[in-house]
C-alpha cells in the first residue's frame, strides 16, 4: 500500500475515532481511506469547508474525547496553523499529518519536498514546543502515525507527522501487526472531586489530567493566557507560568520523546543527518561512500522536533563533520550547524524540491568539504 | 467581605461566580442576551452536564468564560467548526455556540453557511451589536448602511447582512430574531432552538452604547427606544424581508421552524454507517 494508505491504517490501528479533513494533493488519499473506514468502526469522518474548519473540528472533537486527526499539505498546513496553536494552548491531543509538497504557495502540488520543517516548528504564532515525526517509508508511516497518537495523548499536545509526496504515494509492502501487538496510550483522565479539579494543573510528567466534555467537570478552556483553572489572566506572571509549563512539558521529557536511528555511526568520520524520504538517499550514500573508503554514517531523525541537539553535540566531539540531507535549501541544516557549534563543519546537501536528492550530490558534498582518511 | 442574601442570583448555579465582575461595559446588551440564554437552558430541561458552550472572539465571545458548564473560548470565527467537532465526537452533547456578529458572520461566515447547509445539530446564538466592540468599534458585516464606525468615519458605504435570510438560504432549520428587549420571546426562541434537532439560529439585536451608540450619537436609552419603536414582530415573515434597516423598520420573530429535515448526525449515521438488517 502507499504511504498515505498506511497512514490511515496506522491511525485506525491507533484507535483514531475522528477525522476532519479537506482535500489536497498529495494528502487526499488519507482522507479518502478514513472516509470509507471510520464509520465502519464507530468513528466519524467529516470533510469540512476549509482547512481552518478542519483543524478547529479536530480540536473540538478531541475535547469531546475523540482520538482526533487531520491530514493536509503545504497550503492547508498554513491554514491549520491558527488552530494548531489553539490545540497547543488548550493542551488538546491530536495528530496532524503534512504530506509535504514543494512550495512556496501552490508550488508543485504533485511533487515532494521537505520545505515545511521550520513551519512545523514555528508555524503558529507565539512561543511553544511541538513534536514532529518524519517517516521515510510506508511502513514507517504506519508505525509513526501510531506513535504520533500515543505521544499526543500522553503529553496532551498536537503531534505532527511530516511525510512528503514521495513517501505518501510510494507503494510498498506494509506489514500490519495483530491489533493485540499494538500499544495504545490514552490521555491521563480527570479523577476525583469535580469541584476541586483544575484542568491545567500539571500531573505526572507535567501533563494535566484531562476532563472531557460531558463528564460533569464543567471545564473552561480558552486560547487566552490562563491559570490552572483555565481562567484567563492577563498578567506577565501568568504568561510566564503558562508558557513555561507548555514548553517544559516537552523539554523536560526529552528522554522519553526524542528518537533517532543510526546506521554505521560507530566509527564514522562524516555523519549524514537526515529524516523522512531523504534518509533513504542518505542511507544509500553511506554504503557508497564506504565502498569508496570514506567512513560515513547516518543519524536519522525520527523526531525532528524536538531536535536531538545533545546527540549532535556529542557527535561533534568525535567526528570530522556533518552533511544534512534534506529537500530544501537548509532548514534542519541550520539546527545541525547550531548544535555542532562551529567545532566541526556542517554542510548541506539539499535542493529546492520536486525530486529526490541523488546519492551523487551527497557524495560530492562530502568530497568537496571534507578531506577524509581513506580506509 | 460579608456576602448577603441579596447578592445571590437565580442563575448563580450556572455561572462561574468567581469570574464576576464580567468585562461587559455598563449599558451593554450582551449580559441580558447571555442571561436569557442561560434561562432558556434551564427552562428547556436539557441535561446541563451534557451541555457545552462554545464561543469565538469578541465581547460576546466572552460568554463561554462565564458559564459553569463545559465551555470553550476558541479562536476568532471558529466557534462553529469547533462545535461541529465536539458534537460529532459525542452526539449526546447539546452544543450551544454563543458569539458575536463579527465572529460568526464575517471571519466565521464560511463556517456559518456550511454548518447551516449540513443542518449540523448545534444552536447558534448570535449577539448582533452592529460593530466590532472589543476592538473599539469598527465596521462589521452587520453595520447598517451609512452608520458611523471608526473605520467608516463618514458612514458605512456597504450594506449589512440579513442574517436570518443567510441562515435560511444556507439550510438552517430554525431561524429567529429578537432584541434584548424582547426577553420573553427571546427565551422562548432559544428554548425552542435548544430542543430543535438540526441547525438553529437565533439573532439577538443588542446595544453597544460605548462604541456603536456613541459614534452614531444614539444615547443608551434611545437605542432601546429604537429597539421598541423601529421593530415589528411578524412571525413567519418572508426571510427576504428582514433587512437590517432601522428607517424601514426591522422585522423580528420566528421565521423558520422545520422539523422534517433530518439533522447532520442522523443523516451521517443513516448514510455512512453499516445498517443492521
Ligand atoms: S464594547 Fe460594546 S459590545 Fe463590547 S462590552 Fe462594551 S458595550 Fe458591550
Amino acid at each position: 500500500m502507499t504511504g498515505d494508505e498506511a497512514c490511515a491504517e496506522g491511525a485506525l490501528a491507533a484507535g483514531c475515532t475522528f477525522f476532519g479533513g479537506y482535500p489536497i494533493t498529495p494528502a487526499t488519499e488519507i482522507a479518502e481511506r478514513m472516509a470509507a473506514r471510520l464509520p465502519r468502526v464507530g468513528g466519524t469522518f467529516i470533510q469540512m469547508e476549509d482547512e481552518i474548519a478542519a483543524m478547529a473540528a479536530v480540536v473540538g472533537a478531541s475535547c469531546a474525547g475523540a482520538r482526533s486527526m487531520s491530514a493536509t499539505s503545504g497550503p492547508g498546513f498554513s491554514l491549520m496553523m491558527e488552530n494548531l496553536g489553539l490545540a497547543v494552548v488548550m493542551e488538546t491531543p491530536c495528530v496532524l499529518v503534512n504530506v509535504q509538497r514543494a512550495g512556496p504557495s501552490t508550488g508543485l502540488p504533485t511533487m515532494g519536498a521537505q520545505g515545511d520543517m521550520m513551519q512545523a516548528r514555528w508555524g503558529s504564532h507565539g512561543h511553544y514546543e511541538i513534536i514532529a515525526l518524519a517517516p521515510s517509508s510506508a511502513q514507517e508511516v504506519f508505525y509513526q502515525t501510531i506513535l504520533a497518537f500515543n505521544l499526543a495523548e500522553k503529553y496532551r499536545t498536537p503531534v505532527l507527522v511530516m511525510t512528503d509526496e514521495v513517501v505518501g504515494h510510494l507503494s510498498e509492502r506494509v506489514v500490519i501487526p495483530d491489533a493485540r501487538e499494538i500499544q495504545t496510550v490514552y490521555r491521563p483522565r480527570a479523577k476525583g472531586r469535580k469541584d476541586r479539579y483544575k484542568p491545567f494543573e500539571p500531573g505526572e510528567r507535567g501533563v494535566p489530567p484531562m476532563a472531557i466534555a460531558g463528564e460533569g467537570f464543567a471545564v473552561h478552556m480558552t486560547g487566552l493566557t490562563h491559570d490552572e483553572r483555565g481562567y484567563p489572566v492577563m498578567s506577565v506572571e501568568c504568561q510566564e507560568q503558562m508558557v513555561t509549563h507548555l514548553v517544559g512539558k516537552i523539554r523536560n521529557n526529552l528522554d522519553d520523546i526524542l528518537m533517532t536511528e543510526s546506521y554505521r555511526l560507530e566509527d564514522a568520520e562524516v555523519v549524514l543527518v537526515s529524516y523522512g524520504v531523504s534518509a533513504r538517499t542518505a542511507l544509500a550514500t553511506v554504503d557508497e561512500a564506504r565502498e569508496r573508503g570514506i567512513k560515513a554514517g547516518m543519524l536519522k531523525l525520527v523526531t525532528v522536533w524536538p531536535f536531538p541537539e545533545d546527540e549532535i553535540r556529542r557527535l561533534a566531539q568525535r567526528v570530522k563533520g556533518f552533511v544534512t540531507v534534506e529537500l530544501n535549501l537548509g532548514q534542519i541544516h541550520l539546527e545541525v550547524q547550531r548544535a555542532a557549534g562551529g567545532r566541526v563543519p556542517a554542510v548541506l546537501a539539499g535542493h529546492c524540491g520536486g525530486t529526490l536528492i541523488s546519492p551523487d550530490q551527497v557524495l560530492d558534498a562530502i568530497e568537496q568539504h571534507f578531506s577524509l582518511s581513506r580506509a | 467581605m460579608k456576602t448577603s442574601q441579596a447578592q445571590s442570583h437565580p442563575l448563580d448555579p450556572l455561572l462561574r461566580t468567581d469570574r464576576i465582575p464580567h468585562i461587559w461595559c455598563p449599558g451593554c446588551g450582551i449580559g441580558t442576551a447571555f442571561a436569557t440564554c442561560l434561562n432558556a437552558m434551564k427552562d428547556s430541561g436539557i441535561d446541563l452536564v451534557q451541555t457545552a458552550m462554545v464561543s469565538g472572539i469578541g465581547c460576546s465571545g466572552r460568554g463561554a468564560g462565564y458559564v459553569k458548564l463545559d465551555s470553550y473560548h476558541t479562536t476568532h470565527g471558529r466557534a462553529i467548526p469547533f462545535a461541529t467537532g465536539l458534537k460529532l465526537a459525542n452526539p449526546k452533547l447539546n452544543v450551544v455556540v454563543f458569539s458575536g456578529d463579527g465572529d460568526l458572520l464575517a471571519i466565521g461566515g464560511n463556517h456559518f453557511i456550511h454548518a447551516a447547509r449540513r443542518n449540523m445539530d448545534i444552536t447558534v446564538v448570535c449577539v448582533n451589536n452592529f460593530n466590532y466592540g472589543m476592538t473599539g468599534g469598527q465596521v462589521a458585516a452587520t453595520t447598517p448602511h451609512l452608520a458611523k464606525t471608526t473605520t467608516t468615519p463618514v458612514g458605512n458605504p456597504e450594506n449589512p447582512f440579513n442574517a436570518p435570510l443567510l441562515a435560511y438560504a444556507s439550510g438552517a432549520t430554525y431561524v429567529a430574531r429578537w432584541t434584548i428587549l424582547h426577553a420573553r420571546d427571546l427565551t422562548e426562541s432559544i428554548t425552542e432552538a435548544l430542543l430543535h434537532p438540526g441547525f438553529s439560529f437565533v439573532e439577538v439585536l443588542s446595544p453597544c452604547p460605548v462604541n456603536y451608540g456613541r459614534r452614531n450619537r444614539i444615547k443608551p436609552m434611545d437605542m432601546l427606544k429604537i429597539f421598541r419603536e423601529k421593530t415589528i414582530i411578524r412571525n413567519d415573515a418572508r426571510p427576504t424581508e428582514l433587512d437590517l434597516d432601522f428607517d424601514k423598520g426591522i422585522v423580528l420573530g420566528k421565521f423558520v421552524h422545520d422539523t422534517d429535515r433530518p439533522s447532520c448526525v442522523e443523516l451521517y449515521d443513516k448514510t455512512c454507517r453499516p445498517q443492521e438488517r
